[in-house]
């Protein structure tokens, strides 16, 4: 009964399997390792998900305006503006690829120009050139080709007509949504390399600190493989427990954020709400980095004790 | 002769005659540029034979074993261990070679976070053995050098004796080709040191080689058919060259112990 008190302990590991984990202590990334890990993938989420949310909303803003076409009528005469905005829309109307032609009423572009034009009385806004436009939606995209042929329709019959894609009003901004994504990529590949290099600082010192158990273990026989699978194994733990609060504290910053962005009313910022999918990406992110952290741990041990006999 | 499997474990050769077990040939070792701790140093070792390893503090004895362990590689000379090359043996055939060897250390460098029970599991976890296979072996041996209460104390709860007990017993518990221990009873009574030693020539009976290294005359006397090998400054007494080209005779009994032995 004794004997069986004294050894039930070590039958208990034994059934948890935990032979090879006991060839060294545990080396676990020691002190704030896992809250920096933590910290890592919680910027990581935020960052990933502001990339996501950004794709959503170009996409939707760009599937808008894809086969939109404006058309100017520029002309300081009134009479002939209006002669040629009804030549261009008749022209327009019957356009092959054209679904649907509609010249802007004046109303609405008086209320365009009103904000820096003012509406005080005695303002005579009829007075001022404003030209007529068209809105034109296509069929297909609105392509330079599709472009040059609405063009060429027009020549004749309305030659004070500008034709542009609607696209093309909102390049900059595109161009700045594509700049903010490459950016929240670069910061990702960041977040990587400094978690990768914190793994690598500590397994060297978790290296450092079991230098006599390791010669006395490899003295015994143990192969590398071996005692690396222990580290690896003790870090991951590390990892996943670090991963699993800063997955938390990233959901929890990315739907306050949302919650502030939406509140904003703006169309564009309402169409970046993250789908399904992107949630299944952003908890993808703390196993990508338990399995950078294993990755590295492994490599960093394994080229340390390939320096030892 | 050994072959190596392609997992890298050194298996003994089954149709080869007992052929030596360790070959030393003009080796000499020096740390970093220093002088050379050991000089010319060239013996042999057959299997089933048991040998003491003696000279002054300082003559090199630490040294010859660590070469002997495979914790060390020489300067120069030539060393072959179970019938390979150990100077040009790549690094992940090591493991499989010193698991064929059994290291009394003088420190006893046991694992400080496990158990006196775990550490001496510890060369047959290495050697990927189940758990359930570990744990009559383990406890019988520490019920035999007289640790049977102690098997979930820590090594720093241990007495200097106790510790020593628990570093042979982790040596020998995986019936190691070759037992290489550094002043082994130095920390035990007279008694707990014939009964050690015992053990040692219960395992050399079974085939093991047994490499001694002692200061103890008194211990050396208690094993009549030992053979003595002494180190001074560095340098291996060899007279009659008897260590580097053992007779005929000694040749023939290490084959017949060899063959005497009840091999697992």
């Amino acid at each position: 009964m004794r004997q069986l008190a004294a050894t039930l302990p070590r039958r208990l590991r034994a059934l948890g399997g935990e032979g090879e984990s006991r060839l060294l202590p545990e080396a676990r990334l020691s002190g704030p390792m896992p809250w920096v890990i933590a910290i890592m993938i919680a910027l990581t989420v935020v960052a990933a998900a502001s990339a996501l949310a950004l794709r959503h909303a170009a996409a939707a803003a760009s599937a808008d305006l894809e086969g939109g076409v404006t058309v100017q009528i520029v002309s300081a005469a009134p009479a002939e503006r209006q002669r040629q905005s009804k030549t261009a829309l008749d022209v327009l109307r019957r356009a092959p690829g054209v679904l649907h032609a509609e010249a802007v009423p004046q109303d609405q572009l008086n209320a365009l120009v009103e904000p820096w034009l003012g509406t005080r009385t005695g303002d005579d806004l009829d007075a001022l050139p404003i030209p007529a436009l068209i809105d034109v939606r296509l069929r297909a995209a609105a392509t330079p080709a599709a472009l040059d042929a609405l063009r060429t329709a027009l020549a004749r019959q309305a030659p004070a007509a500008h034709v542009d894609a609607q696209s093309s009003w909102l390049a900059p901004v595109f161009r700045a949504i594509g700049a903010l994504q490459w950016a929240a990529g670069g910061l990702i590949a960041l977040f990587a390399f400094a978690t990768a290099s914190a793994v690598l600082l500590a397994a060297r010192n978790a290296l450092g600190i079991h230098r006599e158990t390791i010669e006395v273990v490899h003295m015994l026989g143990a192969t590398d493989l071996q005692i690396a699978r222990v580290f690896q194994r003790s870090m991951a733990t590390d990892a996943a427990m670090g991963g699993l609060v800063g997955l938390l504290a990233g959901v929890v910053t990315t739907l306050g954020l949302g919650r502030q962005f939406s509140a904003l009313g703006s169309g564009m910022v309402a169409q970046g709400s993250l789908a399904w999918t992107d949630w299944m990406v952003l908890v993808a992110i703390p196993i990508a980095g338990v399995l950078l952290v294993m990755v590295t741990a492994r490599l960093t041990v394994l080229a340390a004790l390939r320096r030892m006999l | 002769m050994a072959l190596a499997n392609p997992k890298g474990t050194v298996l003994p050769s089954m149709n080869q005659p007992a052929a030596e077990i360790v070959q030393f040939d003009n080796v000499g070792l020096r740390y970093g540029a220093g002088r050379e701790v050991l000089a010319d140093v060239s013996f042999t070792l057959y299997p089933g034979c048991f040998y003491f390893l003696t000279g002054a503090s300082g003559a090199g004895k630490t040294s010859l074993l660590k070469l002997l362990y495979l914790a060390q590689r020489p300067s120069r000379g030539l060393i072959r261990m179970f019938g390979t090359d150990a100077i040009t043996l790549p690094r992940e055939r090591l493991p499989g070679f010193r698991r064929r060897i059994g290291v009394v250390f003088q420190d006893f460098r046991l694992v400080p976070h496990l158990s006196a029970w775990d550490n001496v599991a510890l060369p047959l976890r290495v050697a990927g053995q189940a758990e359930q296979d570990i744990a009559k072996p383990v406890s019988d041996m520490l019920e035999w050098v007289g640790l049977g209460d102690r098997f979930d104390a820590r090594p720093a709860t241990l007495s200097g004796g106790e510790q020593q007990r628990v570093a042979i017993a982790r040596a020998v518990i995986a019936r190691p080709d070759v037992l290489v221990a550094d002043e082994p009873t130095g920390n035990v009574d007279p008694d707990m040191a014939i009964k050690l030693l015992r053990l040692f020539e219960s395992l050399n009976r079974l085939g093991t080689t047994v490499v001694v290294a002692t200061h103890d005359l008194h211990l050396i006397r208690k094993v009549p058919d030992s053979l003595i090998m002494r180190l001074d400054k560095g340098k291996l007494a060899d007279p009659t060259g008897a260590l580097r080209y053992p007779p005929r005779r000694q040749r023939q009994d290490a084959a017949a112990a060899l063959d005497a032995a009840d091999l697992p």
